[in-house]
């Protein structure tokens, strides 16, 4: 569903992407772990087109997105920091992208659950940070898009609405939407991943873990913190 | 979504704004006050020229820069979704730039129209709606090129102090080192430089006010005065908006968000 070949991007002469090749399936769940800074969010963004790399190719559905923006309409991209102009209350905010995306059908269990109603009338500049997360949460599930990109989404969320969250992922993949998610949290790779991807200082350094680690005996949390205490020195 | 409906969106964003009301309140008080007090057409055309040549190009540079900054989340917002970069560009540039040409007509023109209509103020607003694109214009490359809100808006006032003051001095230096020689035609070509001094010469020149350009003021006429002078004015005027316009929406393309 998608796929990357070579992928370079480069901040004032640190390597963010280094070379990277992925292969990414529908109806499997991803997780993409490593440090921080580690390139995580730099190669979502590439896929996002918000990011422009030097060289390397991305395949959504088999076709190059170089140049290409309506690709965007089958991925739902929740961002690791919200941003929406501070000036607009919620209610407009969500006009525009449903403005934008112009779909007469919307997936909204999540406006619900998140309870997006009852911060219609605030300003974005009134929210908590929170409360932009779950704004930006239920917006990426809204549009039923069949490629799910999310940046650390639980981070900030309250336990209900993680939880909650964390319920909807699993769902979606029962519908063949491929999702991608960053995090930190070991205990979420556990629950919701079929695989996970490590990344260190722009490379791929594992591409398919997962099955060998949850066998191990010594348990899939600590063989993880091993993971990233090996690259930490390294 | 079209382009149409960004532009309406961008447009809800900039009449919010209050400093564009009180741009055009600010320059309708003193174009009005200038006719006003002075009862003498030419004189009042002529300080409201000095007043629009500073005042227009200041404000499109900060307003269209921090216009700029502060449209990042909604620039963010957007890009996320299925909406081809140039057509933001293109919103956020023609809203900022009608807008601003708008405040201008309102603030500066429809004070003259009240002492009937001249050639004058034809001049006055073909000068001011250019100025207008082109600042913003300028403001929009540097505010996309620079992250750092402080130092893009910086950078945009020492330029605007440049095409104000300083571009001036820097001619009149080379004049006075240069004095033995006939510099007439270089002069006339560092002018196309400056849209600035580009609309001053075209408004004096086109007013009988080249009294005011010193003796060089013979060659400026013989040039400016000219057919083919008026159609250099406006080429190089149409110039000066898309060379930025180009260049902007080219950063803004490979820009990383
Ligand atoms: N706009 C930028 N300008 C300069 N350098 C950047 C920019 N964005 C990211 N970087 C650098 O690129 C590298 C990768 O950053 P990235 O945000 O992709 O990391 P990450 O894996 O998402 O980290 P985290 O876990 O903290 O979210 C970092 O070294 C970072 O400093
Ligand atoms: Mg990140």
């Amino acid at each position: 569903m998608i796929k990357i070949s070579r992928l370079n991007k480069t901040y004032n002469k640190l390597k963010a992407l280094d070379n990277v090749d992925l292969f990414f399936e529908k109806g499997e769940i991803v997780a993409l772990l490593g440090p921080n800074g580690s390139g995580k969010t730099t190669l979502l963004k590439s896929i996002l087109g918000l990011v422009l790399p030097e060289s390397g190719d991305i395949f959504v559905n088999g076709k190059n997105i170089k140049r290409d923006f309506r690709y965007r309409e089958m991925i739902g991209y929740m961002p690791q920091t919200a941003s929406y102009p501070e000036n607009l209350k919620v209610e407009e905010v969500l006009k525009i992208i449903k403005d934008i995306r112009n779909k007469k059908e919307y997936e909204d269990e999540l406006m619900k659950e998140l309870k997006i109603e009852e911060m219609y009338c605030k300003k974005i500049n009134a929210l908590s940070q929170g409360m932009k997360q779950r704004l930006s949460a239920a917006l990426t599930f809204l549009f039923d898009s069949d490629i799910i990109i999310l940046d650390e989404p639980t981070a900030g969320l309250d336990p209900a609405s993680a939880d909650y969250l964390k319920m909807k992922i699993l769902k979606e993949k029962t519908k063949g939407k491929l999702i991608i998610v960053t995090t930190h949290i070991i205990s979420e790779v556990e629950e919701l991943a079929d695989r996970f991807i490590f990344m260190h200082e722009g490379r791929v350094k594992i591409e398919d873990g997962i099955d060998k680690l949850k066998v191990q005996n010594n348990g899939f949390r600590k063989s993880i913190s091993n993971l990233f205490k090996e690259y930490e020195w390294s | 979504m079209n382009g149409h409906s960004i532009l309406k969106y961008v447009f809800f964003d900039i009449i919010r704004n209050k400093w564009l009301v009180i741009y055009t309140a600010v320059l309708f008080a003193l174009c009005s006050g200038i006719i006003y007090l002075s009862r003498d057409e030419t004189k009042s055309i002529a300080s409201i020229l000095n007043i629009v040549l500073i005042i227009v190009p200041l404000v499109s540079i900060i307003f269209g820069s921090m216009h700029f900054y502060n449209s990042k989340e909604f620039i963010q917002m957007l890009l996320t979704q299925p909406v081809k970069r140039s057509a933001i560009f293109k919103a956020e540039y023609t809203g900022i730039a009608i807008s601003l040409s708008f405040g201008f007509i309102i603030g500066a023109v429809t004070p003259l129209l009240f002492t009937g209509i001249s050639k004058a103020i034809f001049l006055l607003l073909f000068a001011g709606i250019f100025l207008s694109l082109i600042f913003s214009a300028i403001a929009f490359y540097f505010s996309i090129s620079i992250d750092e809100k402080v130092k893009g808006i910086g950078i945009l006032l020492f330029l605007w102090l440049f095409f104000s003051v300083l571009f001036d001095g820097i001619i009149l230096l080379f004049y006075l080192m240069f004095s033995d020689y006939p510099l007439e035609k270089f002069t006339i070509f560092f002018t196309l430089l400056n849209p600035v001094d580009i609309s001053r010469i075209m408004i004096i020149l086109n007013l009988d006010l080249s009294a005011l350009l010193g003796y060089t003021g013979a060659t400026f006429l013989k040039f400016f005065g000219s057919a083919s002078g008026l159609i250099i004015t406006i080429v190089s005027l149409c110039l000066w908006v898309i060379i930025p316009v180009f260049l902007a929406n080219k950063k803004f393309k490979r820009k990383n968000f």
